[in-house]
């Protein structure tokens, strides 16, 4: 089997497995085939502008959370932020937490927020580095002189 | 400014919309889901960039409006844009998943509303029949 083909059917594989576990849903998808000759980097540029939000709201919502008395309508906003974003790239399984995590602010449950406030950070942290893998795997091809392959 | 004639792909090449939200991922995805139909996109962060956008002569063919954002947020926005006499199509753009805050964003003067993500068949529905501008 040429680089190429090995290559792409391990693209295939791995974004399979996203989809399977649950890591993206057809959101990403649908954002990968926009890609084009004009916007060659949407996707990346997307995500990465994603995890820098991401990074910036568990912060706050971290401070938040350590504060005597909390401010639980504070910490829900950055949340609310978190669910829109993430459900606008596909990021599903931290969509997910954050459905649960709202629902904690509601509650007034510091303990529940902090363990949600835990699953969304290592939720992040995941699929950062699945993105990551996937991305490479995507500039290998370019660089082995093939095109990224459509997505389904 | 408004209408225009459609390209080969159905999509309208004159069509000019404002995305209203205070996420850069959020409007950044709905730019891309919106140029990607030839329609010409312009941004606003919170409802009141985007009152101050007609107050200063805008005008745009439909617009999506978040609903909770800092400064002004969508249901604010939506009722003073109506009572400046803005009559563009103006679609709700929420996560939340309440229906009564889907309602009471509705009776601000939206045409209608929808839940988080936007898609380009939801995006789409939108676009009026051509001629009838």
């Amino acid at each position: 089997m040429d680089l190429l083909s090995q290559l792409r059917g391990q693209i295939a594989d791995f974004s399979a497995f996203l989809h399977r576990e649950g890591f993206v849903d057809d959101q990403f998808t649908q954002l990968q085939k926009l890609r084009d000759e004009s916007s060659p980097g949407f996707v990346v540029e997307v995500v990465s502008l994603f995890f820098e939000d991401c990074e910036k709201l568990v912060n706050n919502m971290a401070k938040a959370l350590e504060q005597q008395i909390v401010d639980f309508k504070q910490v829900d906003s950055h949340v609310h932020q978190l669910k829109g974003s993430s459900s606008s790239i596909g990021a599903a399984r931290i969509h997910n937490v954050c459905i649960a995590f709202k629902t904690c602010c509601e509650d007034q449950n510091r303990d529940g927020c902090v363990r949600c406030l835990q699953q969304v950070n290592h939720e992040c942290i995941q699929l950062k580095n699945n993105l990551q893998t996937l991305f490479k795997l995507e500039q290998q091809i370019i660089a082995a002189g093939g095109s990224i392959p459509a997505m389904q | 400014m408004a209408g225009g004639e459609e390209n080969s792909d159905g999509g309208k090449t004159d069509f000019h919309v404002l995305v209203v939200d205070d996420s850069t991922v959020v409007r950044m995805v709905h730019r891309m889901l919106m140029t990607s139909l030839g329609w010409k996109v312009q941004e606003a962060k919170n409802g009141k960039e985007a009152v101050d956008l007609h107050i200063n002569g805008a005008y745009f063919d439909l617009i999506f409006m978040d609903m909770e954002m800092p400064i002004m947020n969508g249901p604010t926005a939506t009722r003073e844009l109506r009572a400046m006499g803005v009559k563009s199509n103006i679609i709700g753009v929420t996560s939340c998943t309440f229906e009564s805050a889907h309602k009471d964003f509705i009776e601000a003067g939206l045409n209608h509303c929808v839940s988080k993500p936007l898609t380009i068949a939801m995006i789409s529905s939108f676009l009026p029949d051509s001629n009838n501008k």
